[in-house]
């Protein structure tokens, strides 16, 4: 049966049915839920994060043609494990952003450029996204980053130095930051 | 409300097994995966646009059930081969593939039921539901089928 399934993947990809694909995958945080469309990567669900629930979104937002396709991941996998290990600073994967848009696509898209290591605060976003005065619509545009990780939401703290929040709770932005080298107090080094 | 569609993945997970038999007992289990591929791929293609997401069961064993016709026409409806067919078969709880080959020159509908009930265990209500009739004319055409594979097979 699970040979007959594989064939399947391969065969919906051929003929263009496979619209989104996903797997999961370990990470030093827990399992990690990938999702792309033959664009790129589409959503990344964190540890804490409902799987199901995630799935019957991207069927509702994208197709409902989801499938459990591990080998169209591959590489996305690849890149998230390096970066783990603290052997990748900037991710070559392609993005498909077609779950945000507007301002908070214009956020994410600011977020995307903050170098590794660094950070910035959610003041600074809306500045970027084109609107400094909107920074509590900045930070709602960072609790709904569909591809966390990626799109390093976790390198936006408050702007008194506070961490802010995050999806994936804040002990793994705390985590990320160290791992980055980011946290320069950090007293777990 | 109208309900919504899952993920195609949760009808693999539901299904792909129930599927699979009622094609290992339409077609025998050497075509039988090509068969699923052509079931699953139709679903897929079909898929978005479906209105109704209340019986996905049924509809696709109804699209399995399309394609194992599909698939002997292509053969050119030659029956699989007959040895002898013994008789206790009849009641045999896990038929043979002799006896699906039987089941196979029944005509459609009653070949549907036949296939839909002891393939994938359907229920009489899920029967009329993939094969678009009333629950009492899929229990008629399984009767009908049932008595004429009796008959053939005394």
């Amino acid at each position: 049966m699970r040979a007959a399934i594989e064939r399947l993947n391969e065969r919906a990809a051929a003929e263009g049915l496979l619209d989104v694909a996903y797997a999961s995958a370990d990470s030093p945080f827990g399992k990690l839920l990938l999702a792309s469309t033959p664009k790129g990567l589409v959503r990344i669900g964190l540890p804490n994060q409902n799987a199901d629930e995630l799935l019957e979104e991207l069927s509702r937002r994208v197709s409902p043609r989801v499938l459990e396709a591990p080998a169209r991941l591959d590489e996305a996998r690849r890149e998230l494990d390096l970066y783990f290990d603290g052997k990748l600073d900037r991710f070559e994967l392609p993005l498909d952003w077609r779950l945000s848009e507007g301002f908070r696509l214009r956020v994410l898209r600011a977020i995307a450029r903050i170098p590794y290591g660094q950070t910035r605060n959610y003041t600074e976003m809306a500045t970027s996204a084109g609107n400094e005065r909107a920074v509590r619509a900045a930070g709602t545009a960072c609790g709904r980053n569909p591809i966390p990780l990626v799109i390093p939401c976790h390198r936006v703290l408050r702007s008194g130095g506070g961490l802010g929040g995050y999806g994936g709770g804040l002990e793994m932005k705390r985590g990320l930051l160290e791992l980055e080298g980011a946290l320069n107090r950090s007293p777990s080094g | 409300m109208v309900s919504e569609l899952p993920p195609f993945q949760v009808l693999i997970d539901e299904h792909a097994g129930d599927v699979m038999a009622v094609l290992r007992g339409a077609v025998g289990r050497g075509d039988a995966d090509d068969c699923f591929q052509e079931t699953f791929v139709a679903a897929l293609r079909a898929y978005p646009k479906l209105k109704d997401a209340g019986n996905l069961r049924g509809w696709l064993l109804t699209i399995a059930h399309r394609k194992a016709i599909d698939h002997h026409r292509a053969r050119g409806r030659r029956p699989l081969p007959l040895a002898q067919v013994p008789e206790v078969a009849v009641t045999d709880p896990e038929p043979g593939e002799e006896i699906w080959a039987k089941v196979w020159t029944l005509p459609p509908k009653q070949r549907a039921a036949v296939e839909l009930r002891y393939g994938a265990d359907l229920p009489h209500a899920e029967i009329a539901a993939a094969l678009g009739c009333s629950t009492e004319a899929a229990r008629r055409n399984l009767h009908e089928g049932i008595k004429r594979l009796r008959e053939e097979l005394a």
